[in-house]
């Protein structure tokens, strides 16, 4: 594999457009057969055993609403320490940037993550500087990932350069956090902004791309998350850097997240299947997948009294 | 690592019997001698099936003639219609079931017999229940049977290539005798107990099983006015002779050699995909197969890379493991025959590479392949391998590309990969090929005709074309 350094495209409005619109086109057809096809992929037993808990490892256990209180955001810490049963922690608690102090306190001693959404998310409409100092206080209030969002309105109307920028500003102020960069697919559309959408993100900096706030419908998708994927695969090949993925929204069954574990595995291949890799933004995707390994304990299916609310 | 547990279909869905018969004037009846049809995947014997000698055929076509006579071609079109729905439903009714013998004996993925074969069986005999009482409007004149139609399936796709043929006989008011592959015979048996189950009137369908001596005596037998005959060209060429000089009508769908081609402003992704489906799709036992990729030189080397690493994702084994993306070679003579061809093309210089994949040690099996280097020249770009090996050729102009597609005594189909609608447009029109596909490959549907050029046959099937070729 040939590594080479980052081209320097973002120079100008005008290279940058030619290299993004340079990558190959996705054909939407051929994107979603190839995302329904692996969805087919019966996974059991033993594999079926470790997808579960694999797919655990990896939740990034998410309460993003406006009536959060400390005391949510206490009880979800817990959750995401002790699931249940035998079941491993989740990779991180992903919370407003104003609540992180609350996460700090109660996740203290652990290894789970603490996520701060950040960059006037969800709408991400708000002056750079505002978006800074949003991300700055995240990080000094002690998230270590940082979860922005990309200006969309920028990015439809070919302002590339806007965007580029401001990813490499934000990732600048967070420091020694991970910086996750929401394309929120669902606004870009084409799966030719999606693509666009990822390398962008990835040339300026991004160690993970995300797909969406989970606050627009559509969130995450399988065949979204097949181009982004492929995008990840192949910046990798062109620089060496492996950037991360997360597709947010939506995903609430275990069924649902072993069919993206397939497509990690088989488009990025085994590398990206660990949690530094990848994640599922969701709620309530780990209650399911609690009673999913339960069932594969007992044999039987139990109530969903016989996991906590949260 | 990720590995997928086995996750085998069930054979319990199929009440597999030790011995089968003929299938004359709706009856099972026994025939002259006996062969056995074999698991291509671990070379178990299924059952023993009949084999038809000429007296057979002479039943056989004489049960047909008495349906087509006393009850069938006389049928008003609403009536017959309702006998291809029912069959069709009774179809869907029992895909499992199909599929899972489909997969035992043929070697097929039960993947794609369950998602592919079975449901298009079921649309084929939907589509063309739907015609038969609309005759009057297909724009054929007066719409009148042929009689009965005999007719010849290969073992690549054997209950639907029995759709392709059976449902438009029947739809036009043709009885048939049908003869499936001789190593592919169950589930046209199987069929056989869904026509009684239609309470389909005797004689109409006729199941004659056998090698190609049974062929032989129902292509040439007097009663039969009509011959379809899918399969290769060789004996496509003698069925030919057979009829030439008498009454019968003939269809003939044979061999292929198909180009796909892939431009440099392709979807990469979706093009390899393409790729992958064209020739490892039913092992490239597939007579329409993208068995010859042409990659415009300025972008060969990305996908090739890219093709490589897609074909090490390729899962290779047990037919009914609900994850196998590619199953068994139908036989060991088939086998060899894509060995013997796989040899000549290292012999004469393209380079091979497969990916690395345990095969089973029992059975037929043959790891997912690819030539590069080759050019025109080589037997592998010239004759129909039937098998999982892609022959990979350059081009810099699209005209090239035409030039070369069209080189090759074939014409079945070929595919496009191209973000220009433009160019799409300017070769579908100079493609001499019966399908062109553009940015897909291998997509069926009953309502789009189906058939080739030069030495891939003549006549067409599906679609309102599929009508033509049973009426007068």
């Amino acid at each position: 594999m040939s590594v080479t350094a980052v081209p320097d495209v973002g120079r100008s409005e005008a290279s940058l457009r030619r290299f993004l619109h340079g990558l190959s086109g996705v054909d939407e057809v051929g994107a979603k057969a190839r995302a329904d096809r692996l969805g087919t992929r019966s996974i059991k037993t033993s594999a079926k055993a470790y997808a579960l808990d694999l797919a655990i490892r990896m939740i990034d256990l998410t309460t993003l609403e406006g009536a959060d209180t400390p005391g949510k955001v206490r009880a979800l810490c817990a959750k995401g320490l002790h699931p249940g049963d035998d079941a491993p922690p989740v990779a991180a608690i992903c919370v407003y940037g104003d609540r992180v102090p609350d996460a700090v306190e109660a996740l203290k001693g652990s290894n789970v993550h603490i996520a701060a959404v950040a960059t006037a998310f969800p709408s991400g409409r708000a002056p750079l500087p505002v978006k800074l100092a949003d991300t700055r206080a995240a990080v000094e209030a002690g998230a270590d990932e940082i979860d922005m969002v990309i200006d969309r309105g920028a990015f439809l109307s070919g302002q590339y350069t806007q965007v580029f920028d401001e990813i490499v500003a934000v990732k600048e102020a967070c420091g020694d956090a991970h910086l996750k960069v929401i394309l929120e697919t669902g606004e870009l559309v084409t799966y030719d902004n999606v693509r666009r959408a990822s390398w962008l993100a990835m040339l300026a900096g991004a160690d993970f791309i995300k797909t969406s706030t989970g606050k627009v419908s559509p969130a995450a998708t399988l065949p979204v998350t097949l181009v982004m994927l492929e995008a990840c695969r192949d910046f990798r090949d062109a620089h060496g850097r492996q950037v991360g993925m997360k597709p947010a929204g939506g995903i609430r069954t275990a069924k649902d997240a072993i069919k993206y574990l397939v497509m990690v595995n088989e488009i990025t291949g085994p590398d990206w299947l660990d949690p530094d890799w990848f994640r599922f933004g969701a709620s309530s995707l780990l209650n399911d997948l609690l009673l999913q390994r339960r069932k594969m304990a007992t044999g039987h299916y139990a109530g969903s009294d016989y996991v906590t609310l949260d | 690592m990720f590995e997928y547990a086995p996750a085998p279909e069930s054979r319990d869905v199929v009440a597999l019997r030790d011995s089968y018969g003929l299938f004359i004037d709706g009856e099972f009846t026994d025939g002259g001698g006996v062969f056995k049809t074999v698991n291509p995947a671990d070379e178990e014997v299924l059952a023993e099936v009949a084999s038809a000698d000429s007296a057979d055929v002479d039943r056989a076509v004489a049960a047909a003639r008495r349906a087509f006579d006393t009850v069938w071609g006389s049928m008003p079109g609403r009536e017959r219609g309702k006998y291809l729905f029912r069959i069709a439903r009774i179809l869907q009714e029992r895909a499992r079931e199909f599929a899972v013998l489909e997969s035992l004996d043929n070697g097929k993925p039960i993947r794609e017999s369950r998602d592919i074969d079975l449901p298009l069986v079921a649309a084929h005999f939907f589509y063309y229940a739907g015609w038969a009482d609309k005759l009057s409007y297909a724009g054929l004149g007066g719409a009148r049977p042929l009689g009965v139609a005999g007719q010849v399936i290969p073992w690549n796709f054997p209950l639907l290539m029995l759709a392709w043929k059976i449902a438009p006989a029947l739809a036009t008011g043709n009885t048939v005798v049908l003869k499936p592959a001789e190593t592919t015979p169950l589930t046209a048996l199987l069929f056989a107990e869904v026509c009684q189950q239609a309470e389909l009137p005797p004689g109409v369908v006729n199941i004659v099983t056998g090698a190609g001596e049974t062929g032989r005596a129902l292509v040439a037998h007097p009663g039969v006015d009509k011959v379809a005959f899918t399969g290769s060209t060789e004996v496509g060429r003698e069925i030919a002779r057979a009829v030439a000089g008498s009454s019968k009508r003939l269809t003939l769908e044979l061999g292929g050699k198909a180009a796909n081609i892939v431009f440099d402003d392709a979807p990469v992704d979706q093009a390899v995909e393409g790729i992958v489906d064209g020739i490892f799709f039913n092992q490239g036992h597939v007579c329409c197969a993208g068995s010859r990729l042409l990659v415009q030189e300025s972008v060969a080397d990305e996908v090739l890379s890219s093709l490589r690493r897609r074909m090490s994702t390729l899962r290779v084994g047990d037919p009914l493991d609900k994850n196998t993306d590619v199953g068994a070679i139908n036989s060991a003579e088939q086998l060899a025959k894509i060995r013997e061809l796989s040899d000549i093309g290292e012999a004469e210089g393209a380079t091979r590479w497969s990916p690395s994949c345990s095969l089973p040690d029992r059975g037929f099996w043959f790891a997912p392949t690819v030539f590069t280097g080759v050019s025109q020249a080589h037997r592998i770009a010239r004759e129909e391998v039937f098998g999982p090996v892609l022959s990979v050729l350059t081009f810099r102009t699209p005209a090239e590309a035409v030039e070369k597609a069209n080189n090759t005594p074939y014409g079945l189909s070929a595919g496009i990969w191209t973000e220009k609608g433009s160019r799409i447009l300017w070769m579908a029109d100079k493609l001499r090929a019966g399908v062109v596909w553009a940015n897909t490959f291998n997509k069926f549907d009953p309502a789009s005709p189906f058939g080739g050029y030069k030495e891939s046959g003549y006549g067409r099937e599906g679609g309102r074309h599929g009508l033509e070729a049973y009426v007068k």
